[in-house]
């Protein structure tokens, strides 16, 4: 290749003992100190008519809140799924910006890879790193399935995809119940896999989009240096925003349906019973 | 044809292929939403977001088409 295109996996720039540190870790290590060091400075900022940098952190806030309860349509259910939605979306939003800042994929040291010295840049975005994304859709799905048994308990959230429960139920009410109870039964087996199929679908989402833009900026860049990459940093710009939307949208979506008590067959007999009364 | 050839053939052929549907299906969520900003104009804001949300979803399997020709 002419271009000092990023290869897709994250070269390490040095070790410390036995931890070899990445380029996209240093990256991720700074977007982590960024936040500590908001945090610090908000963490005695109480007063009742925000200024300045509280009033900013707080409309930040309150936006985000905002279309979060479009989803949850609950006022406390956002803020019980705040710190890990609003924490995800802040994370990757500043991760993904920072890779575009000047100094990114360029400034490097010349090591030995691959048998020739060649520039590593000791600067790359966090999320394009499959490990970086892969890490928190595993969270992600791990947290959704803990806050599911968390708010329903665990047999009833186990019964959403081992159906046991509504097999006895199937059998009691006998004929065509049995029959819509095994192919419910089987339904419910098969959405163990598509749990996986959420955590490969989230993580390559947002490393193909990163990666692919940091691609696109190199060459680019190698192509023409003036001018011409303006519009697609304005589009990079844009596709972080977009994706850091989508993960955490996904994210809070996957947290409401775990989390939402399964409507069946109570509802059903209640039915049943005050029809004849009417 | 040589395996090399075949290697450099699979590669384009995966994401050109692989771009033509979500393309697609970008377009046609995007003509949809156009259609009905058309027909009701105070909805722009509502519509906004889900209009994005659902061409971030069908640009994703384009991005996994990306994906493999990057690995191969």
């Amino acid at each position: 290749m002419i271009y000092a295109l990023p290869p897709l996996v994250a070269e390490p720039i040095f070790s410390i003992g036995t931890f070899t540190v990445t380029n996209a870790y240093i990256n991720s290590t700074i977007a982590v100190v960024i936040f500590l060091v908001v945090g610090f400075l908000l963490r005695n900022k109480t007063a009742m008519i925000p200024r300045g940098f509280q009033n900013f952190a707080e409309a930040v806030i309150e936006f985000l809140l905002g279309y979060m309860d479009q989803v949850t349509k609950d006022r406390k259910k956002s803020m019980k799924f705040f710190p890990i939605v609003g924490g995800l979306f802040l994370f990757i939003l500043i991760s993904n910006w920072m890779g575009l800042l000047p100094g990114t994929g360029s400034f490097g040291r010349w090591l030995v890879m691959h048998g020739h010295t060649e520039l590593v840049p000791i600067l790359r975005p966090a999320n394009a790193d499959l490990n970086m994304t892969l890490a928190m859709a595993v969270f992600a799905v791990i947290v959704s399935h803990i806050a599911g048994i968390a708010a329903i308990g665990f047999f009833k959230y186990a019964n959403k995809f081992i159906k046991i429960g509504d097999l006895i139920h199937g059998f009691k009410k006998g004929g065509m119940g049995i029959f819509v109870a095994l192919v419910e039964f089987g339904v419910g087996i098969i959405e163990i896999s598509s749990e996986v199929a959420k955590m490969v679908s989230l993580s390559l989402r947002l490393f193909g989009n990163i990666f692919a833009g940091e691609v696109l900026l190199t060459v680019l860049a190698g192509l023409i240096a003036y001018f011409v990459p303006l519009p697609f940093m304005l589009l990079e710009i844009l596709v972080g925003l977009i994706q850091a939307i989508v993960f955490s949208m996904l994210v809070l979506v996957y947290l409401v349906i775990a989390t939402t008590p399964v409507h069946g067959h109570e509802e059903h007999e209640k039915h049943a019973e005050m029809a004849p009364t009417h | 044809m040589t395996p090399e050839m075949m290697e450099t053939l699979t590669k384009g052929l995966t994401i050109a292929i692989g771009g033509m549907f979500p393309a697609l299906a970008v377009g046609k969520i995007a003509s949809k939403a156009m259609e009905s900003i058309g027909r009701n104009p105070e909805s722009t804001d509502k519509l906004f977001v889900p209009m994005l949300l659902g061409m971030a979803f069908a640009e994703a399997i384009a991005i996994y088409a990306l994906v493999i020709t990057f690995i191969l």
